[in-house]
């Protein structure tokens, strides 16, 4: 055999980010049926509790009080369901850039397996954020084919809230990703689970019309980032046409996702380029 | 003066980036590399050239500046000053470059456990962009290579530490590399699994690999190296081929005599005369010298009554102990 000098070089002109990428892709492969199935099981159970338990309570007292139009005028259930998939996918996006980045930055080490090859701390972010977007836009396309079997997709439209699940998890997945690589162990990851997530989760909107909320907290909820994914998202699904707002919530998105990638980049490359 | 000449003339032998090494020149030159991490300085204005095809070592004790070194040869490491060229590329400017044709070996395994040995040598060939179908190849041969044909299908979790040890020399070896870069590649294996370590470096040797190597086993060094620099506290303190480096620093044998606990220190003052250096240590004495049948001898004609002496060749060991210093490094 020959491993003397190079026969064939490789070609280092590819898109970077792609090498990272098939890597992450290849490892998905040992575990996907158990998430394509979690990703399925989760927004029915939700569906049905909702739908069969909390919806018909807050339906039935909406109408007795002639107030259905609080919600948009549809039901709880489609009320809820656009917001429950964005809030999902911020889940998605946050989850997938903690544990598995402080496994490839200091268990396992794959990422310093990677950057002894010709792949660069750039292409390795922007590899794991495009890997972080396959998930959440797989994960949420069968989220919302659940809602569109439910009938919970009111507009065509609709379609569109999955590019705004991926925006708002990849918008989420680059600050938590920077965030990961600037942390030592993993003490602090369920703390920004508890106090970062679980807050917008529950009063971004997703759940109630943020009118619901006394004036300052309605403040404070405009300016959390979930708050604009899932607005943006529910009037998609519910079918109004996108308006200067919706470039608004859009923007807000972009702009952290920016953000974080250049965040993500910087810390990246402290903790792995000593 | 004129030594820096000389080394700017063998520097500009090389093409700019993206050149063609020449064939038979130096595959690693550096001139006053440094490495500081804050105030630390962890390599100090070293200077050393690798040759194509020879195995080069990198000896000393724990902290001594090896991996740091070893760091940013493999363009893992930015230089914190100095010059430093690799396979004929300027080692800041052309990293990507440099690591497409460079196999390395870290201290520490970076293999996913998870995955299959065969699936943790293709995965990283396509981290190299090589086509495949030619990945599939390589990585069938490369199993041979590395004794692990059997365990092809087997999770790395469950491999033994010298089979993750070869596993990860075989996966430095997917891209081809013309100089492969190992940091103390037998740390806490076996002596099989060390011997059939070396035999595998002896052979990427003889197929025109450079191969750059890291050890505090002497034997090792002995083994392996054409060439070594042993390092301490950041800098080079003597460099050459093994058995050079027992010419300058060392003597031909050395007597071991054993005294007792209590004597040993004693009885070293009458034994200056006998050997070229006297080294007292807690549970011996030891007479460097040319001849060391002749010193004990010598020490029993003076009446001295050893409990136990032993006579041997000098070893890389004694280098390095008298380079670097008997007491531990923390």
């Amino acid at each position: 055999m020959t491993l003397g000098p190079v026969g064939a070089r490789p070609a280092i002109f590819r898109p970077g980010w792609l090498r990272p990428y098939r890597y992450f892709a290849f490892r998905y492969k040992r575990t996907w049926r158990g998430t394509v199935t979690s990703s399925i099981l989760y927004p029915v159970l939700y569906l049905v509790a909702m739908g069969l338990g909390l919806g018909h309570l807050v339906n039935e007292h909406l109408q007795a009080a002639h107030q259905t139009g609080r919600l948009g005028g549809v039901g709880y259930v489609q009320f809820l369901a656009p917001g429950l998939l964005v809030a999902s996918a911020m889940q998605w996006g946050t989850n997938e850039s903690m544990y598995p980045v402080m496994g490839g930055l200091k268990w396992l080490k794959t990422y310093h397996a990677l950057l002894a090859t010709p792949v660069e701390v750039r292409d390795l972010v922007h590899g794991h954020l495009a890997w972080v977007a396959t998930r959440v836009g797989g994960a949420s396309a069968l989220f919302l084919t659940v809602l569109a079997i439910f009938g919970d997709v009111v507009s065509p439209l609709g379609v569109l809230a999955l590019l705004v699940a991926v925006l708002t998890g990849l918008a989420f997945a680059a600050p938590v990703t920077a965030f990961t690589a600037t942390q030592e162990n993993d003490a602090a990851l369920p703390v920004l689970y508890r106090l970062g997530t679980v807050p917008l989760f529950l009063f971004s909107g997703t759940f109630f019309p943020i009118s619901q909320l006394p004036g300052w907290l309605q403040v404070v909820a405009r300016a959390t980032p979930l708050y604009h994914g899932v607005t943006l998202a529910r009037s998609l699904v519910l079918g109004r046409v996108p308006v200067v707002d919706d470039l608004g919530h859009a923007a807000y998105l972009f702009v952290m996702l920016g953000v974080g990638l250049v965040l993500a980049r910087r810390s990246f490359s402290r903790r792995l380029i000593v | 003066m004129q030594r820096a000449g000389a080394r700017q003339e063998e520097l500009s032998r090389h093409p700019g980036p993206a050149g063609e090494p020449a064939r038979g020149g130096e595959v690693v030159v550096a001139r006053g590399l440094t490495k500081s991490f804050g105030d630390f300085v962890a390599v100090d204005h070293v200077d050393f050239l690798v040759r194509r095809g020879e195995v080069f070592g990198f000896l000393g004790p724990n902290g001594a500046g090896k991996t740091s070194t070893m760091r940013m040869v493999s363009c893992l490491s930015p230089v914190s000053g100095g010059e430093l060229s690799v396979l004929g590329m300027d080692s800041g400017a052309s990293g990507p470059a440099i690591r497409a044709r460079l196999g390395l070996v870290p201290q520490e395994d970076t293999l996913d456990l998870e995955l299959s040995v065969r699936d943790n040598l293709y995965l990283y060939g396509r981290y190299f962009d090589i086509p495949r179908r030619e990945v599939r190849d390589r990585v069938e041969r490369l199993l041979e290579f590395a004794h692990l044909v059997e365990k092809a299908e087997e999770e790395v979790d469950t491999l033994s530490g010298g089979m993750k040890r070869r596993l990860t020399i075989a996966r430095a070896l997917i891209s081809e590399p013309e100089l492969v870069i190992l940091d103390e590649p037998t740390t806490g294996l076996d002596p099989q699994a060390r011997h059939l370590l070396w035999d595998r470096l002896y052979r990427l040797k003889q197929e025109g690999v450079s191969l750059i190597i890291t050890t505090h086993y002497m034997d090792e060094a002995e083994q392996l190296c054409d060439r070594l620099v042993v390092m301490d506290k950041g800098k080079i303190v003597a460099s050459g081929s093994p058995r050079q480096l027992i010419e300058a620093h060392s003597t031909r044998e050395v007597a071991e005599l054993r005294f007792g606990v209590d004597e040993n220190a004693a009885v070293a003052s009458k034994l200056t005369e006998l050997a070229e250096r006297v080294e007292v240590l807690p549970d011996r004495v030891l007479l460097y010298t040319e001849d060391g049948d002749e010193a004990v001898q010598a020490a029993h004609c003076l009446g001295l009554r050893p409990e136990a002496s032993l006579v041997r060749r000098s070893s890389l060991e004694d280098v390095f102990l008298r380079l670097t210093g008997r007491s531990l490094v923390e």
